[in-house]
């Protein structure tokens, strides 16, 4: 995969449904358009999740990435 | 945007797992770009209290899991099967299934039911408290947090007419 530029990061590894989609909105919510959020979680549910998230906010979902049961997305900002 | 979906929700339950859905569903609405309303109304009214005090009572929800926060990962899989002679009569029951919840969820990472609706208040979720249910409750509008609207049936209607998501927690 070629390295993707990151503005922000965000750790919500532990937490559970909703609170990855929320927290993911507010940080989204801080940059400007076409920056790329990088957001790790450990909550299975975020993967159909953020996919649903995404589709619905137009904000586009660069790529997802597994490392044991760390989930890591790449979301570039609409 | 001329598109924006709108969700429409009438929270009529205040304990503390009926409490949550209406919450979690406004927030993610909200955090999806659409419009939420939660109309509160009977029991679900108290969730609009400064100090939310909601609390699980298991002998009202035969189906529910009673499962222990601490141990290891066997002790935490057990079921309690706890006999309604026990839920029902011993005092504060409900107090300790409450907490036992809470810590759970704490445990799994899930928010609170106070954290869940200060979000909902950010992203711009309206909630209105039914105020034919605060006059024949009791309950005075200094009772609930900041940023409530008042209003009835036709209210939440208005605003219902137009959503497309309308649901009754």
């Amino acid at each position: 995969m070629s390295e993707i530029v990151t503005k922000m990061e965000l750790n919500c590894e532990g937490l559970n449904c909703p609170l990855p989609i929320l927290k993911t909105k507010k940080a989204v919510d801080s940059l400007n358009s076409g920056e790329v959020l990088k957001m790790t979680a450990t909550d299975p549910g975020s993967v159909n999740d953020m996919a649903s998230w995404a589709n619905r906010t137009g904000n586009e979902l660069v790529a997802h990435t597994e490392a044991g049961n760390v989930h890591t997305f790449y979301i570039k900002k609409k | 945007m001329a598109d924006t979906k709108k969700l429409a929700i009438i929270a009529s339950q205040g304990t503390l797992d009926w409490g949550y859905p209406p919450f979690i569903l406004a927030s993610t609405a909200a955090a999806m770009d659409m419009e939420a309303v939660i109309f509160f109304t009977f029991y679900g009214l108290p969730l609009l209290k400064k100090e939310i005090d909601a609390k699980v009572s298991p002998h009202s929800n035969p189906a529910m899991p009673m499962k222990m926060p601490f141990g290891n990962k066997d002790f935490q899989s057990v079921n309690w099967q706890i006999p309604n002679l026990i839920s029902a009569n011993v005092p504060g029951f409900d107090n300790m299934a409450t907490m036992l919840m809470k810590e759970t969820f704490k445990k799994k990472g899930v928010a609170t039911i106070e954290q869940l609706r200060s979000m909902c208040q950010e992203f711009g979720v309206r909630f209105i408290a039914c105020q034919m249910t605060m006059e024949v409750f009791g309950f005075e509008k200094e009772d609930f947090i900041d940023g409530v609207e008042f209003g009835g049936a036709a209210t939440f209607l208005e605003y219902a007419a137009d959503a497309n998501i309308s649901l009754f927690i």
